[in-house]
């Protein structure tokens, strides 16, 4: 039973990652419906900059701040330089701007501060602890506390502030956004900052894990039967998604894995996620691609 | 002439083509403050796109919009509805997902004056602006007597009361101009006169300038006091309805059209 538990409560933790990974998706495709293709990119590009400004001897806090700021302003020029121009224009054009986005995203970012891995020590342990009679990871734990504190402070943005209503509108219908004045300039430079520092969250506590280099932009793979689970528009969605599937990999490979002969974590949650999809669009938290909030 | 009151608003030479097919051309006319103006024409006429550089999502190729007194070779769409142009679209563009009075609420957003941070921490201005919102929206479902639907997701609501909730949206910010793309289109009788008298009210309680495209001459005819009648993006006629209705080119552009059999 404790195995059984001590698998389920690393699982549920090590989801809350996932989680963080899809709610970047889901703050652009609630604000313009698209899949934006580039959060990987964001997220390698906020990991890299930190570490590059630690290594060459800049302070944890001032490292974070500088990141932060950059990461502001590359969203103000991507609505300035991207999106503006893009206005009104279906959203296949704008998935299409993503993609070709991520590609400059991770070359500048590779370019001037380099391809090679680099270790990001974030000084949290990560030897196992033990809770009552459960090993549990230290780092999982601090991982999952800060996704926590990452969604309360979003849930306020959104729900609390009217930024959430303006929001919604830019995505159901700009043109009719644009006529009551709301600015969608701003909104969309606040949803991409926004997302990016949700990037930068997610950057460090998978580069910490992973080593910070190229294939962390893949960690967005990862995101991909979260929101299929979850559905595209909703951050709780996302949550509950990246539970399920933190859980249901690490409750598989344990399980089911020695049947298939181990190593099953990589495909089997996108084998499920694709199955899904085939059940039906949307997923239980979700309800459709345009569902709850 | 005698000294005039400046119009509301004026068109002033407009044209506009569409990669070389003319839409407007040469296209000037006023409307005076407080009255209701509506564009009628063929399909086609140019009456939708005019709409749509009144309020800024074009921008003609010549001339200018002259608003309250100030020109404007191009306007935004955020400067329109900053001015106090409100817009209601041909077919609904309302915010499907959201609720009747979160979509009106919408239609306050640039009068916000809180920050963010303000909201996020429920400060009391926040506060106090939020109320506020909430009491002005009320008010203007009263008005369009919407106030049961309130909280009901405006997609699944029927058309007819949609066209109301996107009016709604349109005048809670208190605009001086209203634009309106056939506020009629897909109703019965018994909603067109009720939208119809909703207009009606608008312009004589909150003195609103209104201009809008509609096919239903015969409503036309009654609701407006001033028809500037257009075609293949000309102006054909401009004058109050009675001499619209006896005037014959607009009864030859009419004939041979799809609206033949309701024109007067």
């Amino acid at each position: 039973m404790s195995m059984f538990l001590e698998t389920l409560i690393g699982g549920l933790l090590s989801g809350t990652m996932y989680s963080l990974v899809a709610i970047g998706f889901v703050l652009i495709y609630k604000a313009s419906g698209v899949f934006n293709y580039a959060q990987g990119s964001l997220l390698l590009f906020a990991a890299l900059t930190f570490v590059t400004l630690t290594e060459n001897g800049v302070p944890a806090y001032a490292a974070i701040a500088i990141t932060v700021a950059l990461l502001i302003a590359t969203a103000i020029a991507i609505e300035k330089l991207l999106l503006r121009p893009l206005t009104n224009r279906s959203p296949m054009t704008l998935f299409m701007a993503t993609l070709g986005l991520s590609y400059v995203v991770e070359g500048v970012a590779q370019g001037i501060m380099g391809s090679q891995v680099r270790a990001l020590n974030l000084g949290i342990e990560d030897l196992p602890i033990f809770v009552g009679d459960i090993l549990i990871s230290q780092f999982d734990l601090v991982a999952a506390g800060v996704a926590l504190a990452l969604v309360v402070v979003l849930s306020l943005l959104f729900n609390r502030t009217r930024i959430g209503i303006q929001l919604r509108g830019v995505a159901d219908d700009t043109r009719a956004a644009l006529s009551l004045g709301i600015d969608i300039n701003r909104i969309w430079q606040i949803v991409w900052a926004v997302a990016g520092l949700v990037g930068l969250v997610a950057g460090l506590l998978w580069g910490a894990r992973q080593g910070v280099q190229f294939s962390l932009s893949l960690v967005v793979l990862k995101a991909l039967p979260v929101l299929i689970i979850g559905g595209f528009t909703s951050i709780p969605g996302a949550i509950v998604g990246g539970l399920i599937v933190g859980a249901g990999e690490s409750l598989a490979e344990t399980y089911i894995g020695p049947f298939l002969g181990g190593g099953i974590t990589p495909w089997l949650v996108d084998a499920a996620g694709f199955a899904l999809l085939f059940v039906g669009r949307g997923g239980p938290a979700g309800g459709g691609s345009r569902g709850g909030v | 002439m005698g000294i005039h009151a400046a119009p509301a608003l004026e068109v002033r030479n407009v044209s506009l083509s569409f990669k070389g097919v003319k839409a407007i051309s040469d296209l000037s006319f006023r409307v005076e403050g407080k009255e209701i103006c509506a564009l009628i024409g063929p399909n086609g006429a140019g009456k939708s796109s005019l709409l749509n550089i009144i309020n800024g999502v074009y921008v003609p190729d010549s001339g200018e919009i002259v608003f309250e007194g100030e020109h404007f070779q191009r306007m935004r769409p955020g400067d329109a509805a900053r001015r106090g142009i409100g817009r209601g679209f041909q077919n609904n563009a309302l915010f499907s997902g959201m609720s009747v009075i979160d979509n009106v609420i919408a239609g306050l957003s640039r009068h916000s004056k809180v920050a963010l941070v303000e909201e996020m921490f429920r400060l009391p201005r926040a506060r106090r602006e939020e109320s506020d919102f909430r009491e002005r929206a009320h008010a203007v479902l009263h008005l369009f007597d919407l106030e049961k639907h309130a909280n009901t997701p405006v997609g699944m609501l029927p058309y007819g009361v949609q066209k109301k909730v996107e009016m709604a949206r349109a005048i809670v910010a208190e605009p001086r101009l209203l634009l309106l793309d056939e506020p009629l289109a897909g109703m019965n009788a018994g909603e067109k006169q009720e939208i119809a008298a909703v207009i009606q009210r608008l312009n004589a309680e909150l003195k609103l300038t209104v201009v809008l495209i509609e096919h239903d001459v015969g409503i036309v005819l009654k609701l407006a006091h001033h028809v500037v009648v257009l075609d293949y993006g000309r102006k054909l006629a401009d004058g109050p309805p009675e001499a619209i209705r006896d005037n014959k080119d607009v009864i030859a552009a009419y004939i041979g059209s799809d609206h033949a059999e309701v024109a007067v």
